[in-house]
């Protein structure tokens, strides 16, 4: 590559008159060149790692005499096997001990910034990010996790990959990728009260099914996402690939600048203003093209709830669990495989059926605003004596700040347990794990069978507000009849 | 770096009936919990072979006439979920050395092709007939010829579809992307150059 076409691959990116979106602006800019497979080599400013998909990534590269080409451009933290109740180390699980050791002796090794639980920033890697300012418009920011495409809530293009890419990116900070399409999703109108981001996002899966998004990006737009603030925009952007979608993004704006405004990793002084300038020049133009566009009205959406073992399983809480006959022929099998499943009845409502575990926490829904606006609603309730409760924040900030605000003290008097950051029981990977059949009313992305560490387990996910409806009643509850009253 | 040029499978074939397979179902998240791949094959499906104590539910994977199997056939949508490779790479520890299926979740696709385990696509119809075929034979050789697209069982072919990318990546020998990439070095630094000027 010439430095001639480096010049005019950026002045691209700022050309207006290319009606360009801003997967393809940042995509253009990013592309070190086209592979002989067709494929684009893709330049990735940010690589976020956990404990659980980049050991053997490591372990790579020492095998082939490699080394970290950026390292720089990696953070690394621990979250997926963390215990919540204590961090006392040796952990308990001789496996995960193992684990955090192994994280923390490659970065050392190889020079990556590792934020532990000793650093006070330890957390969900899709919380830690963003507050630390790392994620960033236009940024590729990649990590071994689905949930990765949370980060395009800042305009990025965010996407999880495989251990193999792991270490793709650590020895080049590049990846082999095909291009993807983009439907632009457009949400409009003002949501009805009780109804969040979370449901937002359970209704778009629902619409457009859980492989509805294979071979496309989400572009999220219109005037009900463009009232989200930036974590409800998280919690949007978090589920795109339950819904198939690799990639999801909102456009930046004034919300997104002013989020990052001082943080710890944002450009300071003069870099700052050019810096605004360039993210606002990466937007989607207002011509844009797309693949494919999908319109949704806000008023529409209810809040929802999943009867199923996937996430595109959703329904209304008002309406009734579907029957074979109301659902897409291709839908039927895993409709009645779903049932049995999760011992459900079609034509049946959900509301009612009884839960024994209530979740409240992942790197859907286990920021400071989801806790507080949980927190308005549970003061001076109680759990039901038959469910256990967990509130886990994502990250020891969003921990810090809950307890700065009294929050803790809000949950606890209501019987919930007050745990450390982690990713919990959204997959169970450290001892929070459901037993036997119990269900769960989950805040997480993931309803598949045995996903929350009992094989027989079963989870309905909805927003954290409607889970802790379901805590204080002992079963699935529409949260605007308890709470309103 | 140099790799297999992958241009055929062939072998026997277990069929895992059903659609939206995740990859917490291909490998339990408690499984996991490991520094290495290796040993994950007697992981794989886990929860759906084997019962609480661990005693076998008579799962495909575990008849005896399919123990051998190099071919693993199933749904729509295969692999859905987590970007955990621990799943193709816990299939592949097994045995599985192609996939076929009705089509495939992203990263799950991305992740196999990495591996060298080409995922072909057929039809519904065209797969339920292929599971009757094998209920009847579970001895029954398949043959997947990336270089034809077809796949050859008993005496006949069936034409199939897989990404030209992934393809070319397999038949090519360079399924493996990190030595492509590294060849890429000068070009990967005016990228970063010019990513590092951008404001």
């Amino acid at each position: 590559m010439d430095m001639d076409k480096v010049d005019i691959s950026v002045n691209i990116s700022k050309d207006k008159k290319l009606n360009k979106n801003l997967f393809n602006k940042v995509w253009d800019s990013h592309a070190v060149k086209t592979l002989s497979s067709g494929q684009t080599q893709l330049f990735i400013d940010l690589h976020l790692i956990h404990e659980v998909t980049s050991p053997q990534a490591f372990g790579m590269l020492r095998s082939s005499s490699l080394d970290v080409m950026y390292p720089n451009k990696t953070f690394a933290t621990v979250d997926h096997i963390i215990p919540t109740d204590t961090r006392q180390r040796p952990f308990q699980d001789s496996l995960a001990e193992d684990m955090i050791v192994a994280i923390k002796k490659n970065c050392e090794e190889f020079g990556i910034k590792f934020f532990g639980v000793e650093t006070g920033d330890q957390g969900i890697v899709h919380v830690v990010g963003p507050e630390k300012g790392l994620t960033q418009p236009g940024m590729t920011i990649v990590c071994g996790d689905s949930h990765t495409s949370t980060h395009g809530a800042f305009g990025s293009i965010a996407f999880g990959i495989g251990t193999s890419q792991v270490r793709d990116v650590l020895a080049t900070q590049t990846l082999a990728i095909n291009r993807l399409k983009v439907r632009r999703i457009n949400v409009n109108g003002d949501l009805k009260p009780g109804v969040y981001a979370k449901d937002v996002i359970l209704h778009i899966i629902k619409k457009l099914g859980v492989k509805g998004g294979i071979g496309y990006a989400y572009e999220y737009g219109g005037s009900t996402i463009e009232n989200m603030n930036m974590e409800e925009r998280m919690t949007l952007c978090n589920m795109s690939i339950e819904g198939g979608a690799r990639v999801g993004y909102v456009n930046p704006d004034q919300k997104t600048f002013d989020y990052l405004k001082d943080r710890e990793y944002s450009p300071k002084g003069e870099k700052w203003q050019k810096a605004v300038e360039y993210w606002k020049s990466l937007a989607s133009d207002s011509d844009a093209e797309y693949d494919d566009i999908v319109n949704i009205e806000a008023v529409e959406i209810a809040p929802t709830v999943t009867w199923g073992i996937n996430p595109g399983q959703a329904m209304s809480i008002e309406d009734l669990i579907p029957s074979e006959n109301e659902v897409k022929e291709e839908d039927k099998l895993t409709l009645k495989e779903a049932l049995e499943y999760m011992d459900l009845k079609e034509h049946q409502p959900i509301a009612g059926t009884k839960i024994d575990v209530a979740f409240i926490g992942s790197c859907t829904n286990g920021r400071l605003s989801d806790l507080e606006e949980v927190a308005k609603y549970v003061k001076g309730q109680k759990v039901s004596s038959k469910v256990k409760a967990l509130v886990v924040p994502g990250s020891m900030r969003v921990k810090l700040e809950a307890e700065n605000k009294g929050l803790d003290k809000v949950f606890e008097e209501a019987g919930f347990e007050w745990r450390e950051a982690g990713c919990s029981m959204c997959l169970a990977m450290n001892p929070d794990k459901l037993q036997g059949r119990q269900l769960c009313a989950s805040s997480s992305n993931r309803n598949f069978k045995g996903r929350q560490g009992s094989p027989s387990g079963r989870t309905v996910l909805m927003s954290p507000v409607m889970v802790a409806a379901a805590a204080i009643t002992g079963e699935i509850t529409d949260a605007r009849k308890l709470f309103n009253e | 770096m140099s790799l297999n040029k992958i241009t055929k499978v062939q072998g026997t074939a277990v069929y895992v009936s059903g659609d939206d397979i995740d990859t917490d179902r291909i490998i339990p998240a408690r499984f996991m919990k490991c520094v290495t791949f290796d040993g994950l094959g007697q992981y794989a499906f886990y929860d759906v072979r084997f019962d609480e104590n661990g005693n076998s539910k008579d799962h495909p994977m575990d008849k005896a006439e399919h123990k051998e199997a190099t071919i693993l056939i199933s749904g729509k949508n295969f692999g859905c979920g987590s970007s955990r490779e621990h799943a193709p790479q816990s299939l592949y520890h097994w045995g599985i050395r192609a996939i076929i299926a009705e089509s495939y979740a992203e990263i799950f696709f991305g992740n196999c092709t990495m591996l060298g385990i080409p995922c072909i696509t057929l039809s519904k119809e065209q797969i339920e007939k292929i599971a009757v075929l094998i209920q009847k034979n579970p001895s029954l050789n398949l043959e997947i010829d990336l270089m034809t697209n077809k796949l050859f069982l008993d005496t006949e072919s069936i034409e199939f579809q897989i990404p030209e990318s992934s393809k070319l990546s397999l038949m090519e020998g360079r399924w493996d992307s990190l030595g492509e990439l590294l060849d890429g070095k000068d070009a990967i630094k005016l990228t970063a150059k010019k990513l590092e000027s951008a404001y």
